[in-house]
Order: C-alpha cells, then structure tokens, then sequence
C-alpha cells in the first residue's frame, strides 16, 4: 500500500521501472521489525514462546487428557521415573501430564485476563483523556483509588466477591471448572490501572502534538484523527504494556491458585499444582512444586524479554 | 505550598471514600456474618432474628455502609465476627510483627539493590554486570512462592536430613520474648522478600545511574579532574537515587500490609496473614480494617513523597 501511494505523490509513469532495492524509507512498522530483530535477548525469549506453545500442543496430541486429571492412588507420590518422567502428585496423577494441560489453561487464563485488561484499561484511559473535566477528574480518582489497595488484597476481596459456585463448562470435547472464568474476570479486573494512566497520559500529549493541529487544520474530523493518529500512536505502548501485562497476568494466576482462590480441581494449572505441592514440602516431595515453578518462571522470563525488546523497538529515540 | 497540600488532603479523601466504599461493599455482599456468627454451635431462630437485628443487618445496605463508616470516623473499627475481639486489638497485635519483618527486610533490600545497582551500571556490559543483570531479570520473573519453597527445601527440609542447624519455616510466637529466636524466624521469610525485591530495584538503579552517568555535567565533574570515586558518589549518585527514593516511598506503606504469601507460607503472624485468614471467612469487619490502615498509609505516603520530592528536587514545581 506504501508503494502505491509512493507512485501516486512522485507521478511516475508506469512503464518506467522503480526501483525496488534502494532508498525507500522505512515504515513505522519495519522500523520497529527491525529493531526487534536485533534485540537478541527479545528475539531468544519470543523462541523460547514459541518452543512453550508447541510443547503444550503437541503435548496434548500426544498424552491423552486423562493421564492429567484422573490419578492412580497406588501410583501416589513417586519420584520421576522413565514411566512418569515429572513422578506423579499426592492422588496419583501424573506431573508431566498436568504440566501440559496445566499451562494450556495457565495460558488460556493469562491471554483472556489480557484482554480484558487492555480493554477496560484503554476505555478507562480513553475516555478520561478524550472527555477530560469531571469524567476524567472521576475516572482517575477511581483509578487511584484501586490503586491504593496491595493488589492482591484487591483480588482476594474481588474472587470472594464473585464466588467459586460456578458449574463447569463444556468446551472443545474437555470439561473446564467454572472458576476458570471467574479467575479470568478477577485478573483482568484488577490490573487495568497502570494501563488506563499510560493511555490517558499518551493520549493527552499527542492530542496537543503539533501534527495533530495540522491535521485538524487541513480539516481533519474527530474520528480521523483518533483512529489515524491517535490510535496508531498508542498502539505502541498498549502492545508494550500487554506484553509484560501478559507476564503478569500468568504469575497472578499462579498467585491466585496458590491461595486455592483460582481454578478448582481437578482441572489443572501451573498455580494449583503448586498448591497441592505445598501440603507436601515438608515432607521432601520436591517434584511436585520444581517442575510447575519452572515452567512459570521459563514463561514468564521469555515473555519480559519479549516486552523488554518491544519496549526498545517501539521507541523511537533508541536507534540501532 | 499551603492550597496544593489541602487540595492534595481533600482528593485523598475522597479517593479513600471511593475505596471504603468497594471494599465495603464487596466484602459485605460476599459474606454471611451469621454462618460466621454462630461458630460450630447452631443457632436458634429466635437468636438469629436478635442478632440480626442487633448487628443491624436488617437495615438497608445503604444505611449499613454509613453506619459503619460513621463509626470508622469515631476510631471504631467494629468486632471480628468470629473472634469476637475488636478489630484494633486485632490489628495492634499484628501490625508490630509485619513492621518487624517488612523493614528488616527492607534494609536490607535497599543496601544491596544499591550495591548491585552501582557495580553493574559502573561496570556496565562486564562479566559481573553480566551476571547480576541476568540474575536481576530471573528473580524478577519468579513467583515468591518458588524462592519460598525453594528456601524451605534446602534451608529446612535438607538441612534438617544432612543433621545440620537447620532454620525453622513457622513461627506462632506471639510475643517473642527472646530476641536471637526472633531473628531465627526471620531469617528465611526476610530473605524470599529481599531476593524478590532486590530484583526489580537493581535493574531499576542500574538504568537511572547509566541515565546519569552520560549528562553532561558528569563530563564536565571528570573533565576538571575529580576522582573517579566523588564523581560516582556525589555527583552521580546523588541524581541517580532520586527516582529510586521516590520509589522506595511509594513502596513502603505498602509494606504495612504485610506480604500475604510470604506471611502465609512461613506462618508469620503479620498484617497480610490476618487479612487472608479472616477473608477466608468473610469476616468483613477485619477485611476492611485491614484495607483502610493499608490504603490510608498509602495514600497519605504518595502525598509526602510528592511534597518531600519537590524540596529535594529544586528542579521540580508543584503544579
């Protein structure tokens, strides 16, 4: 589309060859491409993602559902073996097994959660800054209220406050416990603050930039200037900020069913493997809580990298 | 000075209005005080119309929100529904044993962030920096409960078995009579905080001193010849610890609500182990007490950080 329009503004006729190679400035987007690209850290951590998510899938392909949520109690609470290669949990289910599983719904809560938080978080942002006055006074002293509360203070009050008395749910041939959602809906609701003070703060200095006046000047509505520069312009920090949100949102949820406030059994994550596993420490049942931590912090540490690189590549006084 | 700290006084009120009102509400509409009331004896229906009433539970919502605050504005926090003690004994017991552990850790937290921070930016792209950025980023990304666990395994559980002096992983001592038993508790739980937190705040020195350290008036200290040492130290530093003071201030009345899991796990009698046990059961009249000390220490601390950072910080004018 850049080309075309490049043709359109330099008049060239169309018999004479452009040429392709040379000279062309770059785009935003390469721009930040490139940048990423040689951030070797980011470029390690989005491998190790990717790594992550094929062993999930393909895990799932390869060791049926059952070996994860239906134990053998006279298999109970053996070491790794070349038959269970993580040992097996205090009712006999076997740790490899609920690893896979367990991060597929890790992950599935930590995206979702994502969302929801990047969605409240840029309306709440959005609106304060677009409307500005007493919307803006109030949504920001709302913000600062939740703020003000040790996050997970907050949480604990808000996953009471929406029960665990939810049925299960049907999906894809696989039975999910209810709470799924409601752990979902706790994170996602307790995490948009930080997000809605960068998008009000981003979006009232690019409202006052002085290309945004010459584009109202050439005559520019409302609705062009939000979504040609406005929008564009924030992008960068939201998908910045939904990256190492998405960091967060994994480890809250590991938090969350730490204190057995998240996902119920026998539906297994991350986090409430670790949760069964810390009945048993005392008793030098390691296994149970090293393979599950592992997988978090691998998570989580590629996931900052990845942000960490985003971050540079998005901005555009780091030059490479 | 004088209208931005009343102006700043009157939003922080009503920002706490806002939380009370949440909290309150949440946690009210979460729970049923009389399930709790009654503990394992059951009780009769006659009583439980008593109660109800007495507690004022048949008011409408609205009526019972400023009731309660009514009385919170007269110092009245309420009574625990389980425990039946009031909710400021409650806290007066717990909040010393979380200053206790949150501002032992915290020393040390901030000595050794700021000896890592310094290396690694003085030494910038070295081995060592090499090293503790790396080591900065893991911690970072860790879960507490891990460095928690972990400590437990090797520090107790494997200690124990190779018939070494082994650290204990509970601690229901109330009133810790013996001082070297107190800094043996703390020991493991003050060193999970310490290696979460030293993290986050090494990375974080370690850019602002870098930040710092390519200013020109650093160049300018090096060109008219000062030592090396006086230009790290009182030039640079000096700008470098700013934002992380302002960080430190902002982090430490969040300190008063004690960390919950690292409480939780090593059963540290503090602030945040008050506030989950009681939220397990929704004694809400805890639960709020909890949330008010907390966010009413954080909100005033954000008003003294910002007033103390403009008198620090010349360049800085209160708007």
């Amino acid at each position: 589309m850049s080309e075309a329009t490049a043709d359109q503004f330099s008049g060239a006729p169309a018999s004479l060859p452009v040429p392709q190679t040379a000279y062309r400035p770059l785009t935003p987007s390469e721009l930040v491409w490139r940048r990423f690209r040689k951030h070797r850290l980011a470029v390690a951590g989005t491998v190790g993602i990717l790594l992550l998510l094929a062993f999930i899938l393909v895990g799932s392909v390869v060791v049926p559902e059952g070996n994860a949520n239906h134990g053998n109690l006279r298999e109970r609470l053996l070491l790794p073996s070349a038959q269970h290669w993580f040992g097996t949990d205090s009712t006999g289910r076997d740790v490899f097994s609920r690893i896979i599983y367990g991060g597929q719904v890790s992950l599935f809560i930590g995206v979702s959660a994502v969302l929801l938080e990047v969605s409240l978080g840029t309306i709440v942002g959005g609106l304060a800054a677009y409307y500005g006055g007493w919307l803006d006074a109030l949504l920001m002293r709302f913000t600062e209220a939740m703020l003000a509360i040790p996050s997970l203070f907050l949480l604990i009050v808000l996953a009471k406050f929406i029960g665990n008395n939810i049925p299960t749910i049907n999906l894809f041939g696989r039975t999910f416990s209810g709470s799924v959602g409601v752990v979902i809906v706790v994170i996602g609701g307790t995490s948009w603050m930080y997000l809605a003070r960068i998008v009000r703060a981003n979006v009232l200095s690019i409202k006052e930039m002085d290309f945004v006046s010459a584009s109202r000047a050439l005559g520019s509505g409302n609705g062009r200037i939000f979504f040609t520069h406005l929008v564009p312009n924030t992008l960068g920090v939201i998908i910045v900020s939904t990256t190492l949100g998405l960091a967060n949102a994994i480890l809250t949820e590991a938090y969350v069913s730490f204190l057995g406030l998240g996902v119920q059994p026998p539906t297994a994550t991350w986090g409430n493997m670790m949760d069964d596993a810390q009945t048993f420490i005392l008793q030098g049942i390691w296994w149970m809580w090293v393979f599950p931590s592992l997988f978090i912090v691998f998570t989580i540490l590629c996931i900052n990298l990845m942000g960490d690189g985003l971050r540079d590549a998005f901005d555009p006084r780091h030059r490479i | 000075m004088g209208p931005y700290i009343i102006r700043r006084v009157l939003q922080a009120l009503f920002i706490l209005f806002i939380i009370t009102g949440v909290c309150w509400t949440l946690t009210r509409l979460s729970s049923d005080p009389l399930a709790q009331y009654g503990g394992r004896q059951g009780v009769s229906a006659a009583d439980r119309q008593a109660l109800v009433h007495r507690l004022g539970l048949d008011q409408p919502l609205p009526v019972q929100y400023v009731t309660w605050l009514g009385l919170v504005l007269h110092g009245d926090l309420g009574d625990s529904f389980f425990s039946h003690q009031p909710v400021a004994l409650l806290l007066s017991q717990r909040l010393p044993m979380t200053i206790v552990l949150m501002f032992t850790a915290e020393f040390f937290i901030v000595i050794l962030a700021l000896f890592l921070g310094i290396i690694a930016a003085v030494k910038q792209y070295s081995l060592i920096d090499n090293v503790i950025t790396s080591f900065s980023f893991v911690g970072y990304s860790m879960p507490i409960f891990f460095i928690a666990l972990g400590l437990m395994q090797i520090f107790a559980v494997q200690f124990k078995a190779w018939h070494l002096p082994y650290f204990p992983t509970g601690a229901d001592i109330w009133k810790f009579t013996d001082p070297t038993a107190l800094a043996w508790h703390l020991v493991l739980p003050v060193s999970c905080l310490v290696i979460i937190q030293v993290a986050g705040y090494s990375r974080f020195l370690r850019s602002s001193i870098l930040e710092v350290l390519g200013l020109d008036y650093i160049r300018t200290a090096r060109a008219k010849g000062l030592v090396e040492r006086v230009v790290l130290y009182r030039h640079a530093l000096r700008n470098a610890a700013l934002p992380f003071i302002t960080i430190l201030g902002l982090d430490i009345p969040f300190l008063l609500g004690g960390a919950l899991v690292t409480e939780t796990i090593f059963a540290w009698p503090g602030m945040g182990r008050l506030f989950w046990e009681y939220a397990q059961r929704g004694d809400y009249p805890v639960v709020n007490g909890v949330l008010l000390v907390t966010s009413t220490a954080v909100v005033f601390f954000t008003i003294v950080v910002d007033v103390a950072y403009t008198m620090i910080d010349p360049r800085i004018r209160l708007g």
